[in-house]
C-alpha cells in the first residue's frame, strides 16, 4: 500500500539567483515569473549575495534547479565559487545548474566542463528555458 | 535509513532532503518521519503569522539574529501561498532574511501551499520534527495569517505572535476572524507609524473583553477571577516593535521566553502537545482512511458512474457510503467480536 500512501506531490523547486555586485535584476525578475507561470516552486535570493550565500540557500532549500544571473562579467570568478561549495555539501551531482546573462562565447566551455548545464544568453525566449528545465530536472 | 542518521548526525543536506521528501510525500517519507519522532521534543516552536506586509519576514530575521547572539540554533519555516492556477509560486521570505545569511545555524526552508488544501499543515508539522529532530533550539513557522490553513499551521507551534500593522483600520478587523484567539503574543510591528497607539490600546482591550467571556471564569467573584486569572491562566501580551531598526526585538524574545515558561511550568506545554497529537492522529487518520476508500470506489467504477446511479434514482448517496464502508464495518465488528470472546473467561 506504500505506493498510494506515497501519492507524490513533486514540484520543480528553483532557485534564481543574483550573486556579486552586479544590481541588474530584471531578467532574474522576469525569469522567475516565467518559472512560476510554468508551475515550478521559485525561491529568489535578492540582490548582491555571495557564492556562499547562494550556496547555503541552495542546500538548504534542495533546489533542483540554481539558476544564476550574471550580467556583470565575473562569472568566471563568481560561478567557480559555487560550484566548489555545492560539491562540499555533495549537492552538486543531482542540482541542475543553468546560468543566464552575458556570457561570451569563449567562456563558455570551461563553465559547461565545470559542471554547467546550459547558458542562455540575450534573446534566449523563456519556453526555452522552461522547457530545458522541465526536461533536465534530475531525477532524485 | 541512512538520511535518518545522517539528520541526526548533524548533516545539512541530509535535513534538506527529509524535508524535500515530507513535501513531496516521496515513497518512505512516512517512516522517516516516524524514526525522526523520538528524536523531538526538545525545541521551542514559535509560530509567526498576520497579514501581507505586516513585516513578518523581517521580524523573524531580527528574531533570528538575536537567538543567534544568544548561541541559540534556528530554523525557519517560511510558507507561502502558491497559485491555485499554475501551482507554481515565488517564495521570497528569505530575501528578507538578509541578517544571518552565511550562517549555517540557521535553517531558512520555503514551503509553498501547492494547492494541497489542508495537506500544508501535515507538512508543517513533518517539517517542524525533521528541524527538531536535528537539534534546532528555536523553530519558527512564518506564514500569512487568512483562513482556516493558516491557523492550522500555526497551532503547530508552542507559541503564537500575531503581528499587526498600525495604518489600516483592516487589523483589527482580521483579527476577528479568528487568529485573535490563537495569539499568545500580539505584536504592533511599524510602531513608529502613526496610529500605532490607537492599535495598542485597542488590542489591550479585546484582550480584556475576550477574558470576560473566559469560560473557567464563570460562577466566581470579581476579585477571585483576577487572582485565579494571573495564577493559572496566560494574558496576551502586547509587545510594539519596529523590526525593520531591530527596536523591541528584545522584548519580544523576553516576553515569546515568558511564555515559553509559563507553558513549561503551568504543564500547559504537555497539554498542548497532547491535543496537537491528539489532532495529528485524527488528520492521518482521516486522510489515510479517505486514500482507502477513494480505492474502494474505484473498484467499484469510480466516482462518477456512483454520482450517475444516484441521478438515475437507482440508489442515493447514504447508501452508497454505507454500501462502500461495509468491508470496513464488518472489519471493526469481527475485531470487537473476538476480542469480547477472548476476554469471556
Amino acid at each position: 500500500m506504500s505506493a498510494e500512501q506515497g501519492r507524490e506531490q513533486r514540484t520543480i523547486r528553483c532557485l534564481v539567483a543574483k550573486v556579486g555586485l552586479d544590481g541588474h535584476d530584471r531578467g532574474a525578475h522576469v525569469i522567475a515569473r516565467a518559472f512560476r507561470d510554468a508551475g515550478f516552486e521559485v525561491i529568489y535570493s535578492g540582490l548582491h549575495k555571495s557564492p556562499d550565500e547562494i550556496v547555503q540557500a541552495a542546500v538548504q532549500e534542495d533546489v533542483d534547479v540554481l539558476g544564476i544571473s550574471i550580467l556583470s562579467g565575473a562569472h568566471n570568478t563568481l560561478v567557480p565559487k559555487i560550484i566548489e561549495g555545492l560539491e562540499e555539501y555533495n549537492a552538486l551531482s543531482d542540482t541542475l545548474v543553468i546560468l543566464g546573462g552575458i556570457v561570451p562565447e569563449d567562456d563558455r566551455p570551461e563553465l559547461r566542463e565545470m559542471g554547467v548545464a546550459e547558458i542562455f544568453g540575450p534573446g534566449a525566449s523563456m519556453e526555452e528555458t522552461t522547457q530545458f528545465v522541465r526536461e533536465n530536472a534530475p531525477e532524485r | 535509513m541512512s538520511l535518518v542518521s545522517d539528520l541526526l548526525a548533524g548533516d545539512h543536506r541530509a535535513l534538506a532532503r527529509t524535508i524535500t521528501n515530507i513535501e513531496n510525500r516521496t515513497a518512505g517519507y512516512r517512516e522517516l518521519v516516524s524514526e525522526l519522532h523520538e528524536h523531538t521534543g526538545t525545541a521551542d516552536v514559535i509560530g509567526v503569522t498576520g497579514s501581507p506586509g505586516a513585516g513578518k519576514s523581517t521580524l523573524v530575521d531580527k528574531l533570528t539574529r538575536q537567538y543567534r547572539d544568544d548561541d541559540l540554533t534556528v530554523g525557519v519555516l517560511a510558507i507561502d501561498p502558491s497559485s491555485p492556477f499554475t501551482g507554481g509560486s515565488v517564495l521570497g521570505d528569505r530575501i528578507r532574511m538578509g541578517s544571518t545569511t552565511g550562517d549555517m545555524d540557521v535553517f531558512v526552508r520555503s514551503m509553498s501551499a501547492r494547492g494541497r488544501l489542508g495537506g500544508l499543515s501535515t507538512a508543517t508539522a513533518d517539517a517542524v520534527k525533521a528541524l527538531d529532530a536535528f537539534g534546532k533550539d528555536k523553530i519558527i513557522i512564518e506564514t500569512v495569517g487568512a483562513g482556516q490553513n493558516e491557523i492550522d499551521i500555526v497551532k503547530t507551534a508552542d507559541t503564537v505572535a500575531v503581528l499587526v500593522p498600525p495604518g489600516t483600520g483592516d487589523d483589527i478587523q482580521m483579527l476577528k476572524a479568528g487568529i485573535f484567539e490563537i495569539g499568545d503574543v500580539f505584536v504592533v510591528n511599524k510602531a513608529d507609524l502613526s496610529g500605532a497607539d490607537r492599535i495598542v490600546k485597542e488590542l489591550r482591550e479585546m484582550i480584556r473583553t475576550r477574558e470576560d467571556y473566559t469560560p473557567e471564569r464563570n460562577g466566581t467573584t470579581g476579585i477571585d477571577r483576577s487572582i485565579d486569572r494571573t495564577a493559572t491562566e496566560w494574558e496576551p501580551q502586547v509587545v510594539e516593535t519596529v523590526a525593520s531598526a531591530g527596536e523591541g526585538v528584545g522584548e519580544l524574545v523576553s516576553v515569546l521566553q515568558e511564555h515559553a515558561d509559563y507553558l513549561a511550568d503551568s504543564g500547559k506545554r504537555t497539554e498542548r502537545a497532547r491535543r496537537r497529537y491528539a489532532e495529528e492522529i485524527t488528520t492521518h487518520l482521516r486522510e489515510d482512511l479517505h486514500r482507502l476508500t477513494a480505492r474502494e470506489i474505484d473498484a467499484q467504477g469510480g466516482l462518477d458512474d456512483l454520482a450517475a446511479a444516484v441521478t438515475r434514482r437507482e440508489t442515493d448517496p447514504y447508501t452508497i457510503v454505507d454500501e462502500l464502508l461495509a468491508p470496513i464495518e464488518e472489519c471493526v465488528e469481527q475485531r470487537a467480536e473476538r476480542e469480547r470472546a477472548e476476554n469471556e473467561p
